[in-house]
């Protein structure tokens, strides 16, 4: 008997009409407790502020996703080479790990500043704020899912002669897939996150004026509107991101990994 | 044709090779004692059962043989210096890499030794069609039955012509069915490709039908107690197991263990 397949319209439908009741919720009582616009206004003056300033949300998205999308992508690459680094001594691992973690507790608001002072305002540094903030998840899982090849692969490996370098990259790496896959998706909404801590600081400058921007911004201004266009703009963005992990995930493992069968 | 020529030396039987072990010791960094002064003479091209109880080392020995681990003290020879001898190990699990499909894991040996790609895919197919698996030569591992992916593991093993086999119990997750089928297969093989084979395991009806000799050794630390050339003809078939001198041999064999035991 085949087990009934969720349909794809139960998973497109089902978050679509939830997503509607709560802005239908949140649009009723917004009107009948006659909220003032500036707390908290109607889902119908978001959209309003959104369309309105179409130009300056869509422009200032594009500096946000372009230094999220360089944050990540750095963190994807060199968090990955740290880890296989890391994962090809025992010593290594012993003398760096600890200090990996350092990335993981430093508190990006404080270190921003630094990146100012090194980088100028602007780009570079937002993208190194998206990066120290999302590439601890890419080291540890990558190093998790290293450290944790089957033991008798890598006796096979041993017994017909295989070299460093070909255990690392016929059985080292595909093993760690899932595990990166995982440490992936963690870093791509914490990207988002870091450039717009990131911008808060030090994305005070002509060329990258990104959402963080533009809600400090309108902030100030009291257009809390826009200010919710900006922050669901920026949650959006780290949704495609994510997603955009998800299909490459999916991409990779649906033939052989559990976690991606019978979707 | 003179590559055919050459395939076809490639994929011809080279025979068995001698191994010889030398008061082998061997001990865990526990402080507990594997293999307490060994030795062992196999002829080359000879099936030889380990038996004991489990954990009393068998495995320990195998690995020493295959060259995965390295005696304390003693020598484990195998072969003339002349030559480095192929080896092939069948552990107890498949040990199958679920991101390649069945025929990449089976050239997987020859992919390692540089074997360029369209020879290891002939001989890759050549050993899958020797366990009866050239179907499933594009399936990926999860879609193999659980004897099927064991035959894949034999077939990884058979295709570099091995001149020693080392098995693990290779067989024993598997149904009563399956197991006599995949015994009779090893045999047949055996009998075609003339290499030595070493078979690790606990159940006596296995040994007994499979071996030309069997070494039944004590609990941990791994000692003799019994080394029989069995008396039975050298074709078996399923009617050997309900014959009279089979038993007789189970018995000495159960006999041994029990000896193995109390020591």
């Amino acid at each position: 008997m085949a087990r009934a397949r969720p349909s794809h319209l139960d998973t497109v439908v089902a978050p679509a009409l939830a997503l509607a009741a709560i802005l239908a919720v949140w649009e009723g009582l917004a009107r009948a407790l006659a909220v003032p616009a500036y707390l908290l206004p109607p889902p119908s003056a978001v959209f309003a502020a959104a369309a309105h300033d179409a130009g300056a949300l869509a422009s200032a998205a594009r500096m946000t996703g372009g230094a999220a999308l360089i944050g990540f992508a750095m963190s994807a690459v060199l968090g990955a080479l740290a880890a296989i680094a890391l994962a090809s001594s025992r010593l290594l691992e012993k003398a760096f790990y600890p200090y990996t973690i350092f990335l993981q507790t430093v508190p990006i608001v404080a270190v921003a500043p630094l990146l100012v002072l090194w980088f100028g305002p602007g780009l570079r540094a937002v993208a190194a704020s998206a990066f120290i903030v999302s590439v601890f998840p890419v080291i540890a899982s990558t190093l998790a899912g290293l450290r944790s090849v089957d033991p008798g692969l890598r006796d096979l490996f041993r017994l017909h002669g295989a070299g460093r370098f070909a255990t690392l990259i016929k059985l080292e790496i595909p093993s760690a897939i899932p595990s990166i896959v995982t440490g992936l998706r963690v870093a791509s909404g914490l990207a988002v996150i870091g450039t717009i801590v990131g911008e808060f600081v030090a994305g005070f400058s002509e060329d990258s004026a990104g959402l963080g921007i533009l809600v400090l911004s309108s902030y100030r201004q009291l257009r809390t509107d826009l200010l919710f266009a900006a922050v669901l703009t920026a949650a959006a963005l780290g949704f495609a991101l994510f997603g955009a992990v998800n299909l490459a995930s999916s991409r990779l493992l649906r033939k052989w990994h559990p976690s991606e069968l019978d979707r | 044709m003179p590559h055919r020529d050459k395939l076809s030396r490639k994929l011809a039987a080279k025979g068995g090779v001698r191994v010889l072990l030398r008061d082998v010791k061997r001990g865990f960094t526990t402080g507990v004692e594997a293999i307490a002064g060994l030795d062992l003479d196999v002829a080359a091209g000879s099936f030889v059962a380990l038996l004991g109880p489990s954990g009393c080392g068998k495995s320990t020995l195998l690995r020493l043989v295959a060259g995965l681990d390295q005696p304390d003290a003693g020598e484990v020879a195998v072969g003339d210096d002349h030559e480095r001898p192929s080896i092939a190990y069948v552990f107890q699990d498949p040990h199958l890499m679920p991101w390649r499909r069945t025929l990449d894991n089976v050239a997987l040996p020859l992919e390692l030794s540089g074997v360029p790609a369209g020879e290891r895919r002939e001989r890759a197919l050549v050993a899958l069609a020797q366990v009866d698996l050239a179907d499933a030569a594009e399936r990926y591992p999860r879609e193999l039955s659980g004897g099927m992916r064991m035959r894949a593991s034999l077939a990884r093993a058979l295709v570099v012509r091995p001149q020693l086999l080392l098995l693990d119990e290779p067989f024993a997750a598997l149904d009563e069915l399956t197991r006599h089928r995949l015994d009779d297969q090893l045999r047949a093989l055996w009998i075609e490709l003339g290499m030595t084979v070493l078979f690790v395991t606990h159940a006596i009806g296995e040994a007994a039908y499979l071996a030309q000799r069997a070494v039944v050794f004590t609990r941990r630390p791994a000692r003799v107690v019994a080394d029989r050339t069995l008396d039975l003809p050298r074709e078996r078939s399923f009617a050997l197991r309900a014959e009279p001198a089979f038993g007789h041999e189970e018995r000495l064999l159960y006999d041994a263990l029990v000896r193995g035991e109390a020591a």
